[in-house]
């Protein structure tokens, strides 16, 4: 279930998508998020398809592999049609037993699932083609932006770098840990509810206590390498806005003017206006 | 004296280190009246078993802790002296035995780059440093790979080019090579002697591998916190029995060497290495 | 109790572009009672062979026989009572400690078997004993208290509770300093001639292969390059170089002195035999 979620996980290609700044790539994404509300007819959707359109496939990413990051969403998406499709009050155009089917919950049912697969889509192709690392230098850099948040930018971004880091080495342990207890004759293939939960202790507390010593051991080490938090601190690689970053600018000016054009458009297309 | 003075990396002034505990009669006295020092470019060598306080000595020597009595000086800063803190941990690098819980970043390079970024040296010199110290540890080719794919002598050579951009005199091993298997620890070793050899760093290696420091410049044997023995590899290896008493090795051919001396065959007590005992028994 | 590997092999991830062949057709048996050790650089296969053994890992091909008995033909609770059998002491065991004391610790494995708790009870006694610590004075500690070479050993004490015919241990000794090593290793070899079980040591150590096992498994890049004495294998200095492997220095020293005193025997690997060899050769 977890391994169908492809959002976040780097898929690279090198492509010119790939090679974008992260805050370029972190602004289009933010500017596309808000602007995805405010489309109100077919034809936006229409153009928000071929620009995503457009990007995937400059980006070399298998779409196959894009649509499998929807796959564990579909529960919410259809829970979101049907709700709309009959809780929606208006020009009743089909009935099913009890229930009825109206226009209006119609074109929002179908408004709200299109919202949320661009959304979906939109967001994963920011993280599959952006590196962790990239990633989190981008975050760094735009929760300067937020009030609160921009005085621990530095160290929220340090906090999501190390856990990257660690992640492999905790499942790597995780499987050994499991492993070790097996051998001692642990089962946790069997059992109710209650007793596997209770088998997970043999797991867990040898996990926490690493984790902790690690944690602990990788403070004295940073510290040791004169690690004093986000102050005075300079970085080997700056992020540096290149030509294709322009680009790619105005295209996020050409995207925002052009969808909100399209709210203009008095054509119905399936839905009347 | 000035002269002196000029030449001591580390001066380890007759100190005591106490670890505290909640009930005071149940404190740790993990080193006590241990006075030494170290000179620039020199290899020194440190062993004990564990819990002989070898550890809280090096976490001493980096500013990580600091002495409960005595003082302890890093090219003539006192640790103690707050002002001085990062220059010293800037002078007296520190590599730990774990090498997977020293690396942070999620890219080779990256990390090679955090502790001149801590000290914010300006990137493009940064570049510089890490492309020379991942050339020192000849680890170039691994520039942009991610550290948990790398093996574990190749894991600390990292953690060593990480210390090296710092541009430090004096680098500190806490059982670098303790987690590692013989390739791996072949890999560390060489490393280190290069660094001592050719670019004139002073090194400090603990070890519990009597195989590591027998060319070490000098050794010092801690027992219970104490500095029981301290000389020349010659001259610590050839007490046999009182480093087996405390819990220690010496090298094969040295035990060797004293195990022929017992059954009375005439030759030296400080043999080291295979090539001086095939000369001893050849003459 | 006898292993016999046949036709293992393994392939992890198979399918993938990550897919890596860690054993290749292994075929050896690991006779009743004998003490054998394993050698071979990281990534040789090593660790994928001994969990095989057990059935923590599923063969891609061929398979594990214990005392007749096809360990991956069975059904899932065979298994599960098969690892009863077969312990198997990880690298690292004291990180898998977890309970709140020393002896709850060590008699999470008895329990599981399903024994009486007069039964667990003496286990736990006799294992405790076994690995060289003073019972009273730990039982009640906690596991997390105690040094590290004493955690290593209620590790060690937690397997040796489930009283298994044959013993795995993964590299017990590392980390550990020269006293710990060698009383470590001083206990699996007394409990080995007590109790007469199967014991496969897996470590790097040519030092200590060589004092304690009656054979030697070397592995390569997934296969077996010899299964035999010391004294064939550590003279085989050339082919064990060549895998990145050396041999104990008092054998190197043998092979040197050969120049001067021809008659000198090569295959000597612990000091004590060094000694006498020298004085044969020298006292004539």
């Amino acid at each position: 279930m977890l391994k169908d979620v492809t959002i976040g996980q780097y898929y690279p290609t090198g492509s010119i998508i790939h090679k974008l700044d992260p805050r370029t790539k972190i602004l289009f994404t933010t500017a596309f998020v808000v602007i995805l509300f405010f489309i109100n007819n077919l034809w936006g959707y229409l153009a928000v398809f071929g620009l995503l359109a457009i990007i995937i496939l400059m980006s070399k990413i298998p779409v196959g592999y894009i649509l499998r990051g929807i796959k564990g969403l579909v529960l919410i998406i259809l829970l979101t049609v049907i709700l709309n499709l009959f809780m929606t009050p208006g020009t009743i155009i089909a009935s099913i037993g009890p229930f009825n089917i109206t226009m209006e919950g119609a074109k929002i049912a179908t408004f709200m699932a299109l919202r949320l697969i661009f959304l979906v889509i939109g967001t994963s192709v920011m993280t599959l083609t952006t590196s962790p690392i990239d990633l989190t230098d981008g975050m760094e850099w735009s929760m300067r932006f937020i009030p609160f948040v921009r005085r621990f930018a530095h160290e929220l971004a340090m906090m999501m770098s190390i856990a990257l880091r660690f992640i492999p080495t905790l499942m790597e342990e995780t499987d050994r840990i499991m492993k070790a207890q097996k051998a001692r004759g642990a089962n946790f293939e069997t059992g109710n509810i209650i007793s596997r939960a209770k088998n997970l202790i043999p797991i867990l507390v040898p996990l926490f206590i690493s984790a902790f010593r690690r944690a602990d051991e990788l403070a004295t080490a940073m510290e040791a390498r004169c690690y004093r938090g986000g102050e005075n601190r300079t970085r080997m690689k700056q992020l540096v806005f290149a030509g294709r970053d322009v680009a790619a600018f105005v295209v996020m000016f050409v995207m925002v003017v052009g969808l909100l054009a399209t709210t203009m458009i008095n054509i119905p297309l399936l839905f009347p206006v | 004296m000035i002269n002196e003075t000029k030449k001591r990396m580390i001066d380890v002034q007759n100190i005591q280190f106490i670890y505290p505990h909640a009930n005071e009669e149940e404190n740790v006295i993990a080193l006590e009246g241990v006075d030494f020092h170290i000179d620039k470019g020199e290899f020194v060598g440190i062993i004990g078993h564990n819990g002989s306080g070898k550890s809280t000595l090096s976490k001493l020597l980096n500013a990580i802790i600091f002495p409960t009595k005595g003082d302890v000086l890093v090219n003539g800063m006192n640790t103690k002296d707050r002002e001085h803190l990062w220059d010293i941990r800037q002078t007296a690098g520190m590599v730990f035995q774990n090498p997977d819980n020293q690396l942070v970043a999620t890219i080779v390079e990256e990390d090679v780059a955090f502790g001149p970024e801590n000290l914010g040296v300006p990137p493009l010199e940064i570049r510089e440093r890490v492309d020379r110290a991942l050339a020192t540890v000849e680890m170039q080719a691994y520039a942009h790979q991610k550290p948990h794919q790398l093996s574990g002598g190749q894991k600390q050579r990292i953690a060593i080019a990480g210390i090296l951009a710092m541009e430090p005199e004096c680098i500190i091993f806490d059982e670098p090579t303790a987690m590692l298997d013989p390739s791996g620890r072949r890999e560390v070793m060489a490393t280190i002697k290069k660094l001592n050899r050719d670019k004139n760093m002073t090194v400090i290696h603990i070890t519990h591998y009597m195989s590591e420091i027998i060319d070490a410049d000098r050794i010092i044997v801690l027992d219970k916190g104490k500095i029981v023995m301290e000389g020349t590899p010659e001259k610590i290896f050839k007490n046999v029995l009182a480093l087996k008493e405390i819990g220690l090795d010496v090298p094969q051919m040295t035990e060797l060497a004293f195990e022929l001396r017992k059954e009375g065959i005439d030759i030296r007590d400080n043999i080291l290495s295979i090539e001086e005992m095939v000369a001893a028994l050849c003459q | 109790m006898s292993v016999e590997i046949k036709k293992l092999t393994h392939i992890y991830s198979q399918g993938t572009p990550f897919e890596f062949q860690a054993l290749k057709d292994i075929d050896i048996t690991i006779e009743d009672g004998s003490f054998v050790g394993i050698i071979g650089h990281t990534g040789s296969g090593k660790s994928t062979l001994i969990q095989h053994l057990n059935g923590l890992l599923v063969p891609t091909s061929g398979t594990v026989v214990v005392d007749g008995l096809d360990i991956f033909a069975g059904k899932k609770s065979d298994l599960i009572q098969l690892r009863h059998r077969i312990g198997l002491v990880f690298q690292y065991p004291e990180h898998q400690l977890f309970e709140e004391t020393v002896y709850k610790d060590v008699a999470f494995g008895p329990k599981n078997q399903g024994l009486s708790a007069a039964e667990v009870d003496q286990r736990v006694r006799k294992s405790i004993k076994m690995v060289g610590l003073d019972y009273d004075e730990v039982k009640d500690k906690s596991p997390f208290e105690l040094s590290g070479g004493q955690m290593r050993r209620v590790a060690i004490a937690g397997v040796l509770a489930m009283e298994p015919s044959v013993l795995i241990l993964d590299e017990p000794t590392a980390g550990l300093d020269p006293r710990g090593r060698d009383e470590i290793l001083a206990q699996i070899k007394t409990m080995h001639q007590k109790n007469k079980n199967t014991v496969i040591l897996v470590s790097h150590s040519m030092e200590d292969i060589g004092k304690l096992v009656e054979k030697i498994l070397v592995m390569n890049e997934g296969e077996i390059v010899y299964y035999d004495t010391p004294n064939r294998v550590f003279t085989e200095i050339e082919t064990l170089e060549k895998i990145g492997l050396a041999v104990p220095e008092v054998t190197y020293l043998m092979g040197k002195l050969k120049k001067k005193f021809p008659e000198i025997r090569e295959d000597i690997f612990t000091v004590e035999a060094a000694k006498n060899e020298i004085l044969r050769v020298i006292r004539g």
